[in-house]
């Protein structure tokens, strides 16, 4: 097969085309590493590694060839830069981690290698997570490959997993692993046209996944299809002992899952998710997302989830009070980046000057601040009490429906740049994406439409702690339903 | 809440972050407009509401209290910016 043939062909497909010996985990491998080097432009990697590549896909390929094969043998991913990968560089989109080499492998991308997957090297994100454009990267910012027809301006990704989402949506990559604290995921997945899953809390493990809000952070797959992130979520998921939140819950066959049937489910449909300013066009996708449910058999019910307007607030208090605390690690003694001093605090003091950038720092002063001895109740704890509120409201929901159907993002991908005077303006992106962390509810953003400045915009599926085989299979409906076949503007291997 | 420079100063200390003099100012305007900001979260009655740490099941698990793990020295000070005779090496802290 040529090269633009294999890199058209999603996980699910390219899966089959290596069990069918139509070609080799070392062709695919080679096609994506050239696809790795093409896609240069988008910086949507900061650490190709090629030749490890080629080593797991010959791997990959002597057990294919035993009849040994392995669920993701020889399917080649990307993995966000916020994973700890064994003696390879994990920089967090971070000055301060220079040259940091873990001496371990998180846990979940050591689950995906030994299920057979094929590292082909680690995306560009926000630094530390922080941010919804990746434009706040040590590395620079990430270029979606999507742009607005007759207009040449470079558009955000979205973020902060947004080198996963860019290299997935560019051919660049099967599929590829983000993290997930506020919309990390879906927010990145719905600007690029592709399907991101943030699944329940504890579901995935976060040993070895550099902390940024420990409560929030949730680490998910990003992939094509609906099927392809149910096959990957497959892979990652499962208890760790090395993780205390990690649950001790068994891992079903998310793609079995997959059955089409939603008769008779009850979809929610949250009425203060229509929010001022939001464009009449991603309404309207929103009334095409119900229509496609209930034309399938489900059965639409109108919800309220009133503390949703306080949901971004909560999570700003909270997100920032745990990142200050897991920042704090950042002291140029144990690893990365020092700059001298000529006492210890002054050393501390400018590793992480030098070290954090402006958005970091910022959310560093404020987290300080908000637990800082006589605000700790007037911000932190009323924060968490009100997170209580929410996760109640998901909880009532929960009783009524099965499901909740909303849109992912305000607005579809911006230009990079724009949105970047004022961080509330940046932080209001994740409005329909944050309640999702706080509860700790699994949630899918699945391609739905174009705007009407031909920019993709995702629906978001939202469902009850440790089902997500019903939001992926409603997912799958409203995917089929959709039938988005669009293609960005700038693919790996052209555009067939 | 408007945070002013000494503030900001007091705050950037307790964080561990040297700010330049200049620097002051324009954070204790974004500091200050993200603050007002998140006090809305004032106007909710929150009263004899227990405050949510975690999605997590809150009861800890059980595990054997045994070493699974250890004698990886070498490879954990290879991150070091300085490393001295197997210990991380820091600017003198006691005179």
């Amino acid at each position: 097969m040529s090269d633009p043939a294999l890199l058209a062909l999603n996980l699910a497909e390219a899966r089959d085309g290596l069990t069918r010996k139509r070609f080799s985990a070392r062709e695919l491998t080679a096609a994506y590493n050239d696809a790795v080097a093409e896609v240069e432009p988008l910086n949507a990697y900061i650490t190709p590694t090629p030749e490890h590549a080629l080593a797991m896909a010959d791997a990959a390929d002597g057990r294919l060839a035993r009849g040994e094969a392995l669920p993701l043998d020889g399917l080649p991913i990307a993995v966000k830069d916020i994973f700890c990968t064994k003696d390879i560089l994990t920089t967090a989109g971070s000055h301060i981690l220079d040259g940091f080499r873990p001496p371990y492998e998180s846990t979940v991308t050591e689950k995906l290698w030994q299920t057979g997957a094929v590292m082909l090297g680690k995306t560009n994100l926000d630094e530390f997570a922080m941010g919804s454009s990746n434009t706040t990267s040590w590395y620079g910012p990430v270029k979606n490959p999507w742009r607005r027809p007759g207009d040449n301006r470079p558009l955000v990704p979205g973020g902060s997993s947004g080198g996963s989402a860019a290299a997935v949506a560019a051919h660049a990559a099967l599929a590829a692993t983000g993290t997930d604290t506020g919309g990390s995921i879906r927010q990145p997945a719905s600007f690029c046209g592709i399907v991101g899953l943030k699944p329940t809390y504890g579901r995935c493990s976060r040993w070895g996944v550099v902390a940024y809000a420990s409560s929030l952070d949730h680490p998910g797959p990003m992939g094509r299809t609906v099927r392809d992130v149910a096959i990957l979520l497959r892979a990652m998921a499962g208890h760790d002992p090395k993780d205390s939140t990690s649950a001790p819950a068994a891992v079903p066959d998310y793609e079995a899952a997959l059955d089409g049937d939603i008769r008779g489910l009850r979809v929610g449909i949250p009425l203060e998710y229509r929010v001022d300013g939001m464009p009449d066009e991603i309404e309207a996708l929103w009334r095409q997302g119900v229509e496609w449910l209930r034309e399938a058999g489900a059965e639409p019910v109108e919800i309220s989830l009133p503390m949703t307007k306080y949901a971004l607030p909560a999570y700003y208090i909270i997100a920032l009070a745990e990142a200050s605390s897991n920042l704090a690690r950042y002291d140029g003694v144990r690893f990365g980046l020092r700059v001298d001093g000529d006492s210890l605090e002054e050393m501390y003091e400018l590793t992480r000057a030098a070290g954090f950038g402006a958005e970091v720092r910022r959310r560093v002063l404020i987290g300080t601040y908000v637990l800082s001895s006589g605000y700790y109740d007037a911000y932190y704890l009323k924060a968490q009490r009100v997170r209580t509120l929410i996760a109640g409201d998901f909880a009532r929901a929960f009783e009524r429906v099965d499901c909740i159907l909303t849109p992912t993002a305000p607005s579809a991908a911006f230009a990079i740049g724009e949105k970047s005077d004022d961080p509330i303006k940046m932080y209001l992106n994740d409005v329909f994406t944050v309640p999702a962390n706080l509860a700790g509810v699994p949630a899918v953003s699945v391609p739905a439409g174009l705007s009407g400045d031909g920019l993709p915009l995702g629906l978001q599926i939202t469902g009850r702690a440790f089902d997500e085989e019903t939001v992926l299979r409603a997912a799958e409906v409203m995917e089929r339903a959709g039938q988005f076949r669009h293609l960005p503007s700038f693919v790996a291997g052209g555009r067939s | 809440m408007a945070l002013d420079k000494t503030a900001v100063a007091h705050i950037a200390t307790l964080a561990r972050i040297r700010l330049a003099e200049t620097e002051l100012d324009p954070l204790s305007n974004e500091l200050s407009h993200i603050l007002d900001w998140v006090e809305q979260l004032n106007e909710v009655e929150t009263s004899g509401v227990p405050p949510m740490a975690s999605a997590a099941e809150a009861r800890l698990q059980m595990r054997d209290d045994a070493v699974t793990d250890g004698g990886r020295r070498d490879a954990i000070l290879g991150n070091a910016p300085r490393a001295v005779r197997g210990f991380f090496a820091v600017p003198k802290v006691v005179e």
